[in-house]
């Protein structure tokens, strides 16, 4: 073959790109039609929310933020498994982990700890010492598990997924034993300037002491989509970088990634470790959002939902993870919960109650959907990965799967003309 | 030892290595020098300990007994991605790239050793980390030329043809900027045409100073291209020295080139 030094075709500005300043927008990148989508989608939302239930519209917009939560875990998981490849079953550890330390750092709860002092550190510093200390655990984690691979790995981090929310119940002096702890402090902003912006028609003026409460769920609404945000942004450039790079080599072949350079002990400790980081912000939000933390929000049945979320939308495809978890949050906490209620009143309003009621074995429709809700579940779950074995939006890698027989086809052919 | 790095001293010296897997002796006492700038070749029969031998240089695992020392420095049960990062890069047998990574990317995982970009500036994206993207993006597309494959850049490696692949793993190797090159069998499977276009790789790179220590098969890409070469059979060294001499060496003619070796 003569050594092909034909000049790459330089990408110009093509049909299909918007350029703003210096960044562009090319429209037929798939990645960045969805990313650009939900965007519109999330800033659009409250609005939306509001203009649908008529003025109503809170509750739905704190369900939404509290989707976010899902999101931020499920991007950060799939750094660690979707990027790295590395299988882990107890992610809900770090969740725990950052929510805790919200729940110490910000409470009265130290009070009443051997330590007889509380702390209340600010919503926002805190922020910052839960992802630390979060992305710390993720790395002492990882130490142990690093010869580890594939099932092994998987078994330990469920070892490990189950000591965390234990410890956390059993060590009661500290943290509230099976009772958890409670009267999380609100996050407060100290100055805000409020104006058309945070309700429609108030005047300008500046407010003091700005509290996150129920009753205004546009705060934290606003709030996660800034840590959705960031934690979009930061991951997706680790993604493109030097690091991602050495994830995804692991990910591939592990001993061909050693035999280029890449310390596979560091760079899996710093897989695990920016994992566990975003769900350290995911753990204080979701601390300061409920006001209060216990055990039982942290179990296994959380790090398998959070995995199938990564699974069901494309694992190592971020915008894939983030409408995964939107799904399966959706499916699970909103549509499910009310399915028993909405065929009630289906059934009540065309007029076939008789299905509806009990008699004999039968237990009425809506009893019957309320038993079989997860049943409803398991089928969406298994029927959407039989129509889309790669997730909702396959990572790069599994559409390439599907096409990769007739690709290499045709290069096999020009490979042979060259 | 010490300071040999004279410019044309022993790039590589296997001092008395032994490799044991349990009873078995894959490499028995193997001692030679590959010289800086040469074209060296090992060959033998399957199960001789040729691969055995390069995975001991690179650190997939260390010798059972004896010493490697590459540029005056000890290299012996040093981990791989320490010995990378001395400059010795390798490629596989069997092929082992990144198969769901472009070839781009490949050759950029290559570079990852020379890179000096950490977590922050990736996070933030800080100059530095611009810098050095647009540098290895640049050399990436480089070496892609250099091998004759740039055209397969955004391809995912496993969608590539046989030939692009072996082609893409030296391009891949030659990212990590080595003065040693092992080469595990690079012709193998290999069409006559496509033998000869590697033959005149191997010599570009060592023209350009890279010293190219390789595994091979093929018996008339050995004896062209290499200036040395030292034959193992059952892990034991039987013979080193130039190709007329290997090839005219008689323990050598009855191990391993059999007939084909008399004419």
């Amino acid at each position: 073959m003569s050594s092909a030094t034909v000049a790459r075709p330089r990408p110009g500005p093509r049909r299909g790109r918007i350029r703003i300043g210096r960044f562009s927008i090319n429209l037929r990148d798939r990645d960045t039609v969805v990313y650009l989508c939900l965007a519109i989608g999330a800033l659009a939302f409250p609005t939306v929310a509001d203009f649908i239930t008529g003025g109503e519209g809170g509750p739905i917009v704190l369900l939404a933020a509290d989707a976010g939560v899902y999101v931020l875990l499920a991007l950060g998981l799939n750094v660690v498994v979707g990027f790295a490849g590395l299988l882990d079953l107890g992610y809900a550890a770090f969740f725990a982990i950052g929510a805790y330390t919200y729940a110490l750092m910000a409470s009265g709860s130290l009070g009443h700890t051997p330590l007889h002092h509380a702390i209340h550190i600010p919503f926002w510093f805190l922020l910052l010492v839960g992802v630390v200390i979060a992305a710390t655990a993720g790395a002492l984690l990882g130490a142990p598990t690093l010869r580890l691979r594939g099932d092994y790995l998987a078994i330990v981090t469920l070892g490990f997924g189950e000591i965390v929310p234990r410890v956390f119940r059993n060590a009661g002096d500290w943290t509230g034993g099976v009772n958890g702890l409670s009267a999380l402090d609100n996050p407060v902003i100290p100055y805000w300037i409020s104006g058309p912006w945070s309700d429609p028609g108030s005047p300008v003026m500046v407010i003091k002491n700005l509290v996150f409460s129920v009753a205004n769920p546009t705060a934290w609404y606003v709030l996660m989509l800034a840590l959705v945000t960031l934690s979009v942004v930061m991951l997706n450039n680790l993604r493109k970088s030097r690091l991602g790079r050495a994830w995804m080599a692991i990910r591939e072949d592990e001993t061909a990634a050693q035999a280029m350079g890449i310390n596979t002990v560091t760079t899996k400790l710093l897989a695990f470790a920016m994992g566990a980081a975003t769900s350290g912000f995911a753990g204080c939000f979701y601390g300061a959002k409920l006001s209060l933390v216990s055990p039982e929000n942290f179990q296994f049945q959380v790090s398998i939902t959070i995995l199938v979320m990564i699974v069901l939308g494309g694992m190592g495809s971020m915008p894939g993870v983030i409408v995964g978890a939107l799904t399966i949050y959706l499916v699970l906490f909103k549509i499910l919960p009310d399915a028993p209620n909405q065929v009630h009143s289906l059934l009540a309003t065309t007029g076939f109650t008789g299905i509806d009621q009990p008699h004999g074995d039968w237990p009425g429709l809506g009893e019957l959907v309320s038993r079989l809700k997860f049943l409803l579940f398991g089928l969406i779950l298994v029927t959407t990965m039989l129509l889309r074995p790669g997730g909702l939006i396959p990572s790069r890698a599994e559409i390439d799967v599907e096409r990769a027989a007739k690709e290499s086809a045709t290069l096999h052919q020009e490979g042979a003309q060259g | 030892m010490g300071a040999v790095a004279a410019p044309n001293g022993n790039i590589l010296e296997i001092r008395k290595v032994t490799k044991q897997f349990g009873g078995l002796v894959a490499v028995d006492g193997v001692a030679f020098a590959v010289r800086r700038g040469e074209i060296f070749a090992l060959i033998g029969p399957n199960g001789a300990g040729k691969t055995t031998l390069f995975n001991c240089i690179t650190g997939i695992y260390p010798p059972t007994m004896g010493a490697i020392h590459f540029d005056g420095r000890d290299i012996s049960g040093l981990r791989p991605h320490k010995v990378a990062q001395m400059g010795i890069a390798r490629t596989f047998q069997n092929i082992r790239l990144f198969p769901f990574m472009t070839a781009l990317d490949n050759v950029k995982v290559g570079q990852h050793v020379r890179m000096k970009a950490k977590l922050w500036d990736a996070m933030i994206k800080t100059p530095l980390e611009r810098k050095e993207e647009a540098y290895v993006r640049d050399r990436a597309y480089e070496l892609l030329r250099y091998v004759g494959i740039e055209r397969f850049a955004d391809h995912y490696a496993r969608n590539l043809p046989y030939g692009q692949q072996r082609r893409l793993e030296v391009a891949r190797a030659l990212g990590t900027n080595p003065k040693l090159l092992l080469l595990d069998e690079p012709a193998a499977g290999f069409t006559p045409q496509e033998k000869v276009e590697l033959m005149k790789l191997v010599e570009k790179i060592v023209a350009d100073g890279i010293t190219v220590f390789l595994i091979e098969h093929d018996m008339k890409v050995v004896m062209s291209i290499s200036k040395r070469i030292c034959v193992l059979d059952h892990g034991e060294e039987i013979a080193l020295g130039p190709p007329e001499a290997v090839r005219s060496n008689q323990r050598v003619i009855e191990a391993y080139l059999g007939s084909q070796g008399a004419h």
